[in-house]
């Protein structure tokens, strides 16, 4: 694996295969936690924080413990143990050094654990047979992805606060069709470089 | 057979793994609760009104452990609860009278004269913004139920025309319906005192005659009876001085437009939490 692989990794994962934008993983928390550039700041980092480590754990769980002994097919259930494990030790972390945080992600903290981004960087991962630095790249890339896209979505919807919006798309209605628009002009970057 | 028993190992050892892990963490990672919170909560009504200016009881009773807020805030919870939360606080609480909600308005659609017939959105905003109401009086009570629907305790009932009526039992004094009456007409007054003037226009006396049946027209006959000398005229309408007045109820006798009224009192005054 050479350096510039890993590079084109992180850049296609950030850019042209956006968790979020392109492949809409993780749909539930970009619309819950994207009202206050702060709290998505938060979670952006929480997100990441938890895809790296679980995307390293998930190998080693897989390359060690699954694919040895033929349980490919446990791997899901597998994964989600990981990945639940680790979100409750981030959910005490958190709450340890930052109650603020703690309280203003409320709900969505414990519900990283069913985020499918996670998941799906565990489960691509995977299928396109990263090795251990591979895996843990495309997860922290994946994981910026997602904060990038998070950012994003929050500094538009703090501005739509101000703005009059007609009563009917106030609320979610003008969160989706922001995040329809953004997803749009990210479609952009597909084709840049091959997959 | 044998991949069967390597799954079930695998994913047991692996849930045991991480069970452990976290059991390490959490002891690691502990945050220390103050108990105090869950206690003072517990005697809190719990009816989420938000009257002591916070969100909710679980907010008050934080606020109270953090020190921002005095144990006695809680309306609904009355006097029961503010003494609880200083025993558990450790400080003394001032006592403080009961207070009951009171409609300053004897009036509704059948007393006074209304200007034009009404068809829109039921509620009392809507028709106070509509040509300043549709009664003749513009302080009178417009009936439609804007401080009925705020009452979290079903203590407000309106009646067929239009009059609101508080219902003393189950009103805590939180002063939510005060905050939804367009006209001010709703006040918190102390439960001891009976007797209340329940009329609030300062028009002249011959105007609100003419106007409601109960209206105060400023004749001064409960003034000159008042031994406490606890009532006064101030700008064509009877003002009571809720110091001095004992509410013997000899105003309410001398009373020819009925706008006097004595509550009839009830047996524990000092009620408390219900």
């Amino acid at each position: 694996m050479s350096i510039e692989a890993v590079i084109l990794l992180v850049v296609s994962s950030i850019f042209i295969n956006n968790f979020v934008l392109a492949k809409f993983l993780g749909i539930c928390p970009f619309i819950g936690v994207s009202k206050k550039l702060d709290s998505a700041i938060g979670m952006g980092i929480a997100v990441t924080f938890v895809l790296t480590l679980s995307s390293a754990a998930a190998w080693f769980v897989y390359t060690y413990l699954l694919h040895p002994y033929g349980l490919d097919y446990l791997k899901t259930i597998a994964f989600i143990l990981v990945i639940a494990a680790l979100v409750q030790f981030v959910e005490m972390v958190i709450r340890k050094f930052s109650p603020a945080l703690y309280t203003a992600l409320g709900i969505y903290l414990p519900l990283i654990t069913t985020n499918c981004a996670v998941l799906g960087v565990a489960a691509i991962n995977v299928q396109k047979e990263y090795n251990l630095l591979m895996s843990t790249v495309y997860g922290a890339g994946a994981g910026l992805g997602f904060t990038l896209a998070l950012i994003l979505m929050a500094g538009i919807r703090e501005r739509l606060e101000d703005c009059r919006i007609p009563r009917a798309l106030r609320g979610a209605p003008i969160a989706f069709i922001t995040a329809g628009m953004i997803s749009l002009a990210f479609m952009g970057f597909a084709g840049m470089i091959k997959e | 057979m044998v991949s069967i028993i390597a799954a079930i190992l695998v994913i047991t050892g692996l849930g045991f793994l991480f069970g452990y892990a976290l059991a390490l963490a959490a002891k690691k990672f502990a945050v220390s609760k103050d108990e105090r919170a869950a206690a003072i909560e517990e005697l809190l009504p719990g009816a989420n009104c938000g009257a002591c200016g916070f969100p909710g009881c679980a907010g008050y009773a934080e606020a109270i452990v953090s020190s921002k807020a005095e144990a006695d805030l809680c309306a609904p919870g009355g006097a029961a609860s503010a003494n609880g939360i200083a025993r558990i606080m450790g400080v003394s609480v001032k006592s403080s009278d009961e207070r009951v909600a009171r409609v300053f308005c004897g009036g509704g659609s059948d007393r006074t004269t209304q200007k034009y017939r009404y068809n829109g959105l039921a509620d009392c905003f809507a028709v106070h913004a509509l040509f300043d109401g549709h009664l003749v009086c513009s302080d009178g009570c417009l009936g439609f139920g804007s401080c009925a629907r705020v009452c979290r305790f079903d203590a407000i009932d309106i009646d067929a025309a239009g009059h609101a009526h508080i219902n003393e039992d189950r009103c805590t004094g939180c002063g939510l319906c005060a905050k939804a009456c367009p006209r001010h007409l709703i006040e918190l007054v102390n439960k001891k005192k009976r007797v209340h003037i329940l009329c609030r226009s300062h028009l002249r006396g011959a105007v609100c005659n003419k106007m409601c049946e109960v209206s105060c027209i400023a004749c001064m006959r409960c003034e000159k009876i008042c031994k406490q000398n606890a009532i006064h005229i101030s700008d064509n309408l009877a003002v009571i001085d809720y110091a001095a007045c004992t509410s013997c109820g000899e105003c309410v006798a001398v009373c020819n437009k009925k706008c006097l009224m004595q509550f009839p009192s009830v047996q524990s005054v000092q009620g408390g939490h219900r």
